[in-house]
């Protein structure tokens, strides 16, 4: 345990400090600590999770991506068009159809990543633009209410009345969110690909002189990246029941900073599963704890901001070149 | 014409053998059909100067690089015409890079054991296997570390040792070893000539690069040299003594004759008396003169580093008094330093003190931009230019361009720049901390002969390094150091380098 605090510091700190906030609040508030706000929390909340787990795989890889949230959008607008040519599809042919669209966005920024090694904050800049521009232009920026009754019916997995008589329910995106996170965690730290990505993340040079194929290290990430931007989509929809075009920008960065704050390097070789659920733990339960002390939506922004300066700057994090690691010779 | 020697009998069987490779990096010829062959079992050692090839010639075995069309490359008596770094690891090459090419990040089992990660099917990862393997290796080289402690956490000695223990990993045929002594003290390095000659009984063969020559003489049996990518020959160790080794990299021979000159009339520089700072030194005193190398030796953690930070004012003493020119100084940060002629070149310059991926001018001018700025606040490119010029012509850079990228230099070029960097400050006390780490014999001559000229023309110098016989050669005086305090004070003139390396060492 000790030694976990030590080779995981983020990890750690994230861990006490949302036991104190969940403590805190719980005691500050009478509405936290209740199954209502816990599953309203997670129901909410399962799609950023989701889109999280995805991020952290790039960040490990080395790699950064601003245009996944865009991305979602439109796997969601083709989805309706191509689960009309399905009859209206159910939610395998749904899982399957945002997938794979979600991949082929995610391929698309690796194979330009790959191919004319572009540094990938570029790339996904290029394509967030271009992916919401194309999309701004082809819907015309009008709202889809019209969709598959299985798609915008919420599915109760588990249900409970409160002795108040309010219900308290936990959602598909709940599960979809359980499993996305397992694989994840499989995939990263239990698969040999999983451990190629640490590797080609922390040491380019050093992973393909040991044989990694790179190109296929681009690919995976950035497509497991896409997969979950594509489910993450599905999912958003059947949450809110509808299809906006510009209602995902701008998440991506919240998203970024959460899984940052969860101990994932900007830089590549470091990052969790753990440290990402935690920081976006801390960010939902911070906006949700602050909008329950009645303080105003306007500051949330700004703690944020503020507690990830501080998780950064106390932590052993370092975004900068790495002077700890292997020093390189250049010849 | 390349001069082939055969040191060993008929009877060995190779273990590599390449004919006619070339390697062009754009403009650049890397390497000119070049012939190499190592036999089984054989330490053999690869020499030339750095940029000469050899790490290319490494890649090139091991398919990290593809070879140029017309090469002709056989591996334990098998024909190949191509080969990726997995397929080299699978016929039993390994390598134990310079920059050792490890994972910071991932665990000490992990790193050691890392070919078992390395593959495009989707596999379950196996950490007990992953630790037994590593655990295996670290025994046969008698070593303890914690397997699942993050690289990272290690000192650079002991990730060394992680990558050589990498390289053993598995049925390893044929260990490429790339400045592998480079950060190790000697008894590790004692130890690993041992492996080395343990591997070799077992018909590993072995391919030994090394700055230090001594070493490779002791252990190699015979001698490839390169220069500038073409082949100079292939000479049998034993006979081969250090400066014929020497001459035959450089293409010069280089001369050997202490300096020591008295000096005791020239102004002090710089007085040190009763310097202290907790926990680092003690009560060190010392003065240059105008014209005077003063070297400072003693064994890493003596202190002499943190001495000279001390000097150059990024950090405090807690006791004693420093003069410059006869004025008591306090320097509260190396900004005071500077501005009172103070220039310190440090230990690490290739990673910190160059900005790698700007021009060599950018690099040169940037400790005085301030002095190239026209009133009106902007850069004068005619000074900056002017400056740049002077500075390459100085020191004798060799650059295409000034405008090229410092990173396309070799390692002696590189450390003219910085050098230059400095000078350009026109300091009257100049600090080098280990100034010939990771540059070429034949290039550290050429920076010994520039800090001679420096001397001559009146600059105190502070020569600090590990490496006794650059301080008696190039020092008119020296100090030794150890556990934070002066110990002796030596006259080259006065004694052997064998008795300085005794007193030192023992």
């Amino acid at each position: 345990m000790r030694k976990y605090f030590t080779t995981h510091p983020s990890e750690s700190w994230l861990l006490v400090v949302l036991l104190l906030m969940i403590v805190g609040l719980s005691l500050a508030t009478d509405q936290f600590l209740t199954l209502g706000n816990i599953s309203s929390l997670l129901n909410n909340n399962s799609v950023n999770l989701i889109w999280a787990v995805g991020l952290l795989v790039v960040l490990i890889a080395g790699g950064i991506d601003i245009s996944f949230a865009v991305a979602a959008s439109v796997v969601q607008y083709v989805a309706v068009f191509v689960l009309e040519l399905f009859g209206g599809g159910n939610w395998a042919v749904g899982f399957i159809v945002a997938g794979l669209l979600g991949i082929a966005l995610g391929c698309i920024n690796a194979a330009l990543v790959h191919q004319f090694r572009i540094i990938t904050i570029v790339v996904t800049i290029a394509t967030f633009n271009a992916y919401f521009g194309l999309l701004m232009y082809f819907s015309k920026g009008k709202f889809i209410y019209n969709l598959p009754e299985w798609w915008s019916a919420r599915v109760v997995l588990l249900e409970h009345q409160g002795a108040d008589g309010r219900w308290a329910e936990l959602n598909l995106p709940v599960l979809v969110m359980l499993l996305c996170v397992l694989a994840t965690w499989v995939l990263i730290r239990y698969t040999t690909t999983g451990r190629q990505l640490y590797a080609f993340g922390d040491n380019p040079e050093g992973a393909a002189r040991a044989g990694i194929n790179v190109a296929a290290m681009q690919f995976v990430a950035f497509g497991w990246m896409g997969l979950m931007a594509g489910i993450g989509g599905l999912m958003q929809v059947n949450i809110t029941q509808e299809v906006v075009p510009n209602a995902l920008i701008g998440r991506e960065l919240d998203v970024l900073a959460a899984v940052v704050l969860g101990g994932a390097r900007l830089g590549g070789g470091r990052g969790t599963v753990l440290g990402c659920v935690l920081g976006v733990s801390l960010v939902v339960i911070t906006q949700n704890g602050l909008n329950l002390l009645g303080v105003s939506p306007f500051a949330f922004k700004m703690i944020i901001g503020a507690i990830i300066l501080i998780a950064i700057s106390t932590s052993r994090l370092s975004f900068g070149p790495r002077l700890t690691g292997t020093p390189v010779m250049r010849q | 014409m390349p001069m082939v020697m055969s040191a060993h009998s008929g009877s060995t069987t190779s273990a590599l053998r390449l004919k006619n490779v070339s390697k062009r990096f754009g403009g650049v010829q890397a390497l000119d059909a070049l012939d190499f062959d190592v036999s089984q079992g054989e330490v053999h050692c690869l020499a030339g100067e750095n940029g000469c090839g050899k790490s290319t010639l490494i890649k090139i075995v091991t398919g990290v690089y593809e070879p140029d069309a017309g090469a002709e490359m056989e591996y334990f008596g098998e024909p190949v015409t191509h080969i990726t770094p997995t397929q080299a690891r699978r016929r039993g090459i390994a390598v134990i890079w310079q920059d050792l090419a490890l994972f910071p990040e991932m665990s000490v089992a992990e790193n050691i054991a890392f070919d078992s990660l390395v593959g495009s099917r989707l596999r379950r990862v196996d950490h007990s296997a992953l630790a037994q393997t590593a655990g295996d290796v670290l025994d046969k080289l008698d070593l303890q570390l914690d397997l699942t402690a993050p690289l990272n956490s290690l000192p650079i000695a002991k990730r060394q040792m992680v990558a050589i223990a990498r390289a053993l990993v598995g049925e390893a045929r044929m260990i490429f070893m790339d400045e592998p002594t480079a950060s190790l003290t000697q008894a590790e390095t004692d130890s690993l000539l041992t492996i080395v000659r343990t591997l070799s009984a077992q018909g590993v063969a072995i391919v030994f690069v090394s700055h230090r020559l001594a070493e490779v003489l002791d252990i190699a049996r015979r001698v490839t040299v390169i220069k500038d990518g073409q082949l100079v020959g292939v000479y049998p160790a034993q006979g081969m003594t250090q400066s014929r080794l020497t001459t035959l990299m450089t293409g010069q021979s280089l001369k050997h004759q202490v300096r020591s000159r008295d000096l005791s009339n020239a102004p002090v520089v710089l007085n040190v008396q009763g310097l202290t700072r907790e926990a680092e030194f003690t009560d060190v005193s010392l003065q240059i003169r105008a014209g005077e190398v003063l070297g400072l030796t003693g064994l890493i953690g003596a202190g002499r580093t943190e001495l000279a930070h001390v000097l150059f004012g990024m950090r405090q003493p807690s006791q004693g008094v420093i003069e410059l020119n006869g004025k008591p100084v306090t320097f509260s940060s190396n900004r005071d330093a500077m501005q009172a002629g103070v220039a310190y070149v440090s230990e690490d310059r290739l990673s910190l003190g160059l900005i790698q991926p700007q021009s060599i001018a950018a690099n040169i001018v940037l400790p005085i931009l301030s002095r190239l700025t026209h009133r009106s606040g902007l850069l004068s490119r005619q000074l900056t230019a002017e400056t740049v010029k002077h500075w390459i012509n100085e020191l004798t850079i060799k650059v295409g361009d000034s405008d090229d990228a410092v990173s396309t230099l070799s390692g002696g070029n590189q450390q003219r720049v910085v050098l230059s960097k400095w000078l350009s400050t026109e300091p009257r006390l100049l600090i080098l901390d280990s100034p010939t780490v990771g540059v070429d014999v034949g290039a550290r001559a050429g920076v010994f002969d520039i800090v001679q000229r420096l001397a001559d023309q009146g600059l105190a110098i502070l020569l600090i390094s590990d490496e006794v016989s650059e301080v008696y050669f190039n020092a008119d005086r020296i100090l030794h150091m150890g556990n934070g305090q002066i110990i002796q004070a030596y006259s080259p003139a006065d004694t052997t380098i064998d008795a300085l390396e005794s007193c030192i060492y023992a």
